[in-house]
Parts: structure tokens; sequence; C-alpha cells
């Protein structure tokens, strides 16, 4: 008998640490830092003041979607706050945290540490993304809480007028905002996994830390360009946008499903890649700072890749062409929201109560100069509202200027009469009110056909 | 052989693209040794240290790690602790918390893994529930220690354990490692630091270049070296250095003058040649005040084996 099989006998062999613990050790790591525990401070409190504060202010973010009625209703602040967290607020967390969960034991040299406590990269891997995703989910949770507190205790629980113009209950708008909140965590995963990557395949790199938030600014203003649907639609930062359709009569919720699930698909594909770079990577070597050419091929190759996929998948399985803005869904659009309102106006002058099969809104639309076949983004469109109330021979008529986005948003702008959409308030039998059909925020389907005929 | 070996090595080699990181390597290191791995820069000690840690797996050859042969996944055996190139701390977190997140890790519950005991150990009690942020290079080498500590090893793999130890801060680490080695707790641990070495290691290899320039018993070095110099303080330095240079095999090295101290002599010679000497300067009624090597056996064996190897290749 060998000296080695002497010992062998009196030998355990190796044990890994189960993911459940080096996950408890990476939050008590993560929580342990004191920009952590501020972030998790600010995002429970934070926009709680916001949304009391503003919603108390005479003047209102009205370039905001929603913001035009944090007055009224409670559950339009915590919209607001997510329109913020998806363009700033989100994509910078998911730096702070998922962008730094792997460069810190560079940044502190502690990788090998930790694998001779772990013994096993792939649980090191797997506890730190679970670790990083939780703390991002209480940052999401407590955005989205804070903000509903913070409307309710400063406005009320009343009902929210949705992007057709139709009000929803104060329950349905509860629920309808934290489903919204809900469906942002999509492209937040998708940018927590490239935070993830651009941790490992950067290292102490800036640039490691920065990935998501610079990623979701490339998203923004691509979103901001005229692009074909197809390609809005298979960017992973389009669910920040898609959930404006969860507010309007029926709900939009093909461009919805489409965006979350790209958004997922990046997030699996982001993590994956990370966690075969991870698994790839030299733990002997502490000068190991990643290098641009491992990003490149590693990480961003296969994203472009992805996206291309996503682009050619989502162009064939949809209706998808064009900008998908078109004159008669900006028609449709328009009516639609302008029944909705006047039906609420009416019920603020304490007029007869009319409804909008009654009213048989119509709406004519040209862009620029364009009267027949308009279609494309701008603020050039115009809408002629047309609409009968019973009893009544003529037809009323009132303006509208529109800037729709390249997103499907627009803003109605009432160029009159007067006593219709003319003026920004209205007397009712109480006094002053704010006028509904003076401005207001709709949104055009890019995905919805067109009926023929 | 009855000797139970906590580290087998046969024919180790290790490379980083073009560079050979370790080239045949043989390392025997049984249960209750203190074992030093000294060689310059670059030879290999911390790649050689990764492996026994599980940081790394070997391109060829045979390793067993406390009787587990060591397959191609990255993972040491339990029972095996340590760290290379300074212990991983978390600066947020104070010295227990650290000690408890990584007893919490192993499934111990904190409160009774022995936390106080081990700080006790490297005389960290004092500064326990101080963030590690503010901890000196040599508090942060105590934890370190105090970490593997906690682990209750069998194997002890320490990268430079003595740098930035203030002398108590040695006593606290040299004690530690020799009550382990006592338990039957097999050390490696590679220093720059000869006394800290011969003090503490029954065994030492001597790495250059990724290979094995010498292994084993410190005594065996002194035996395979070559002459040394030895420092002598007499009553009479003068009358000395005329009985040095009548004496076979000593010869007297001219560098007094250079050490700015007229009343030492130094002189180049064998252990036999030196004890002749002595005999002669007691019997010619001199006293000897003083008699020390300029540099410690081991590191004129491993300057002398490195630059041999230097020049083989």
């Amino acid at each position: 008998m060998t000296a080695a099989n002497v010992v062998a006998d009196n030998v355990v062999p190796t044990r890994r640490v189960p993911v459940s613990r080096g996950y408890r050790f990476e939050l008590v790591k993560l929580v342990s830092q004191w920009r952590i525990r501020l972030l998790v401070l600010a995002c429970w409190i934070a926009p709680a003041l916001f949304v009391a504060a503003v919603s108390r202010q005479s003047t209102l973010p009205v370039d905001t979607l929603f913001g035009r009625w944090m007055h009224a209703t409670a559950w339009a602040g915590p919209l607001v706050m997510l329109g913020f967290a998806g363009t700033w607020a989100l994509p910078l967390l998911t730096s702070v945290v998922a962008g730094d969960v792997f460069a810190s034991e560079d940044r502190l040299g502690t990788w090998r540490h930790l694998l001779v406590a772990v013994r096993s990269p792939g649980r090191i891997f797997a506890a730190k993304a679970l670790a990083s995703l939780t703390v991002l989910l209480l940052l999401v949770t407590g955005m989205a809480c804070s903000s509903a507190v913070g409307g309710v205790l400063a406005v009320g629980n009343q009902p929210l007028v949705g992007l057709d113009g139709h009000l929803l209950t104060p329950s349905d708008a509860a629920g309808q905002v934290f489903l919204a909140w809900a469906c942002a965590l999509a492209p937040t995963l998708a940018l927590a996994g490239i935070g993830l990557l651009g941790s490992i395949a950067l290292g102490r790199s800036p640039m490691g830390l920065l990935l998501p938030a610079l990623v979701a600014l490339a998203m923004q203003l691509a979103q901001m360009m005229p692009l074909p649907v197809a390609v809005r639609l298979a960017l992973p930062g389009y669910a920040f946008i898609s959930w404006n359709g969860l507010f309007t009569g029926p709900r939009q919720l093909a461009p919805l499903l489409i965006g979350i699930a790209v958004s997922l698909v990046w997030a699996v594909t982001a993590t994956v890649l990370a966690y075969l770079l991870f698994l790839r990577r030299d733990f002997t070597n502490l000068t190991d700072d990643g290098s641009a050419r491992r990003a490149l091929l590693a990480g961003a190759l296969p994203l472009a890749g992805l996206l291309a996929a996503t682009v050619a998948v989502v162009a064939v399985t949809t209706p998808a062409t064009g900008s998908g803005i078109e004159q008669d869904k900006v028609q449709r659009s328009v009516a639609t929201a302008f029944a909705h309102l006047y039906r609420m106006q009416t019920d603020q002058l304490n007029r007869p109560a009319v409804t909008e099969n009654q009213l048989k809104a119509t709406a004519a639309c040209t862009k620029g100069s364009v009267a027949d076949g308009a279609e494309g983004a701008g603020n050039d469109w115009r809408c002629v509202v047309s609409w009968h109330l019973p009893g009544v021979a003529t037809t009323g008529q009132a303006i509208y200027q529109l800037d729709v986005t390249p997103d499907g948003r627009y803003v109605a702008d009432g160029d009159g009469p007067k006593e219709v959409n003319g003026y920004f308030l209205v007397r009712t039998p109480v006094g002053d009110a704010p006028n509904p059909l003076w401005q207001f925020d709709g949104n055009v389907e890019l995905l919805a056909t067109s009926p023929k005929g | 052989m009855d000797t139970l070996l906590a580290v087998r090595a046969r024919g180790i080699t290790k490379c980083f693209g073009d560079v050979v990181a370790l080239d045949g390597v043989d390392l025997d290191v049984t249960q209750g040794q203190i074992h030093g791995l000294v060689g310059p820069n670059g030879a290999g000690k911390t790649t050689l240290l990764g492996l026994l840690l599980g940081l790394a797996v070997a391109d060829g050859g045979g390793l067993e790690i406390l009787g587990t042969p060591v397959g191609r996944a990255l993972a040491a055996p339990d029972g095996v602790a340590g760290f290379v190139d300074g212990p991983g701390l978390y600066p947020s977190l104070t010295a227990r918390q650290n000690l408890a997140a990584l007893a919490a890790l192993r499934g111990q519950d904190a409160r009774t893994a022995g936390i106080d005991d081990v700080l006790a150990q490297v005389g960290l009690t004092d500064v326990a529930d101080d963030r590690a942020r503010g901890f000196s290079l040599g508090m942060r080498q105590r934890l370190g220690l105090a970490a593997a500590l906690l682990t209750r090893p069998r194997l002890l793999v320490l990268d430079e354990p003595s740098n930035g130890l203030d002398p108590a801060g040695k006593k606290h680490v040299h004690g530690v490692l020799t009550r382990l080695a006592d338990e039957g707790t097999a050390v490696v641990l590679s220093s720059h630091r000869m006394d800290d070495l011969e003090a503490l290691c029954s065994e030492v290899t001597i790495l250059a270049t990724g290979r094995i320039a010498f292994s084993g018993p410190l005594g065996k070095l002194a035996a395979e070296n070559r002459e040394l110099d030895y420092r002598l303080l007499t009553s009479d330095t003068h009358a000395a250095r005329e009985l040095a240079l009548g004496t076979d095999g000593v010869r007297v090295v001219d560098d007094a003058g250079l050490r700015n101290d007229a009343d030492v002599l130094v002189v180049r010679a064998l252990v036999p040649a030196l004890d002749e000497l002595v005999v002669g300067l007691v019997r010619a009624g001199i006293a000897l005040r003083e008699l020390a090597p300029v540099v410690s056996p081991l590191e004129a064996a491993f300057l002398a084996l490195t630059q041999q190897q230097e020049a083989g290749r």
C-alpha cells in the first residue's frame, strides 16, 4: 500500500459549496457595500417623495407620458417613474449592480480566495448572477411600490385616463401599473445579462461597468430614429416602451409580448455567453483585465448575430412593415381618444351623458401636404375630428396638431374651437378645471393592420 | 515507506501560451511537515501553489493531494486551504464578518465555527470588529491565515505569509504554523525570507525557471553546498587573521573594510575547516565573540543553485 493510498482511505472527496450558500455569501457582500445600501434606500424612498411633490405642483411634467394626469390620480405617478426608470434609472442601476458583480472581485483581488472557498466557477457564476438579480428586483420593486404609495398619499386612489382616453377604475389602474412595472423587468434582465457579460469580458475596465448604460443609451437613440418596425421591436429595450399598450382598450399586447420575448432571449443569450467566458477564465493570472478582442469575439459578435436573427424572425412572423405609423391608424387612434375624452368633458360640464357610439367620432388626418396615404413620424400631422351629438343636426368639428414620435406615441394639441379643445381650462359648475380635450397623449399601435375596405 | 503524503506531484508541467511555468516538477510533502518553496521571481512558485489550491490544472504529470488524484476540473479536495498573492478579503466587512461569511459558505454556524479562537491565534482579537478596509498588509496576512485556519486544513498553502508582518505578527504566524505542523497538518509556504524558511521548514524545494534545482532537508542542502562566508568577531582581529591565513581550507575575504567594521574578520571555508579555525582561535587564547554566516546557508545555496541552473540553460 503506497503512502498516498493510505491517506486516500481517510479523505473526503471534494465537496463543492451549494449555490444557495454562495448566493447568501454574495448577498452579504453586496449588501455590505454602502453604495448598494444607498441605492436601496433611494429606490424605496425617493420615488414616493418625487411623485408626492410633483403631483402637488401647479406645473406638471406634461412632456412625460401620463405626466399631465399626476394631479388627478395616484396611478399616473408610478407610470411617470416607469418612463424615467426605463430611460435612465434602470440602465444605471443595472450598471452598478450587474456590471460590477464580477469586476469587483478583480478590483479586490479576491478571485482566488473565492475559488478556493467555493471550488466551482460554475457555482460562483450562478450565485453572483442570482444575487445581482435579487438586488435588482429589490430596487425595481422599491421604485414601483414607493411611487405608488407616494401617489396614493398625495393624490388619492382615483381612476386613470388611459392612452386612448378611456377611464380605468382605480383597481384596474393599480393592476395595470404593477403589470407595466413587471413587464419592464424583461429589458432590465437583458441589460443585467449584458452587464454580467461586460463585467466578465472587460474585467476592471470601466467599460465593463458602463456597458449596460451604454447599450441602453444606444437602444434609446435607435428608438428615436425612423427605423422599420421589425428592427424597433427586435431591440431588447423596446419593452421599456411597449408597456404603453397596456393602457389602451383593447390592450396592444402583440408589441408588448414581442418586446418581452426579445428581451428575455437577449437576457438568456448574454448570460450564457458570460457563463462560457467565465468558465474559460485563467484564475492564476492576476493581471487578467479582459481584452477588447475577447469582448468583441465572445460578446459583441454573438449579440449582433442575435439582433440580426430577431429582426428576421419579427419581420417574417408579424405584419410589421415600414414605420408602422400609417394615416388610417393615426385617424382611428385620434378619433377613439377624442370620443373617450369628450365623454369626460361632457361629464365635467354636467351636460347630458353621451356614449362613444352616439358620438360616431371620426378623424381626417394629413401629414404636411400629404392628404392621402400619409405615414411616418413627425410633428406636421394635422387632424380634423368630427362627431355627432344625439338630437343635433350639425356635425361638430375640432382641429388637432399632432407630434408623432417614431415609436408610435403622439401628443395631440387642440387647435380649436376654443369651447371644445382650444383652451386649457373648461368652466364647470364647480369652477375651472383642466380641459381633457385641450392636449392629450395617444399611441398608434405599430403592428396593427389597417382594416380593408 | 510509512510516511503519509499530503502532496505527491510527479512530472508536473504547466504552460501559459509559449511560457513554460513548470517543467517536470516532482514534489513530496509529508503530513506534519512545513515545506518551503523558494525561487527567483518567475520561477513557477505561485503556479505550483495555485495547482495545490485547485486554482489551475496541470497540463501534464500527476498530482495527488491528500491522497486524492487531482483531475482536470478546477477544485482542490477538502482539507486544503490557503492563499496565493495575498489573502482575499472583502474591505466592506469587518474581520469577524469576513470569517463569518466564509464559515457560512462552508455550512458552518458562525457562532460555533471558532471564529474568536482563530482570531486570537493570529493576534487579531482587538481588531475583530474593524473593517478590513483599514487593515495593514501584515494584518491582512494574519486575517488570511485565520480564514484558512477556520477550515481546519490538513494541507495549508501559503504564499509569502510573512510579508508586511511586524515582529509580533511574525511570532504569532510562526507559532500557528509550528503548532499546525505538530498536529499533523502539512504546510507548504513560499517566501523570499530565508530566515523565516530556515526557522520554520524541515524541507525546502528550490525552483528555478520552472524546474526543481533542489528538494530535500535543509541539512542536506548545507552538506551539498560549497564554501560559505563567515563573519568572525574576536578579541584580537589581527592575530585571528594571521591564524586564519595559516589554516588549511580557510581563506580571508578582504571586504571587512567595505563593511566599515575593522574589528570584523570575514573568512570563506567549508564547515570542517571552519571548525579547525575555531579550535585554533581558542588554543591561541583569542576570544571568539561572534560567529555567523554572512548569508544564510539556504540563501547561499539558493543563489548558487539558481545561478547554476540559469547558466545551464
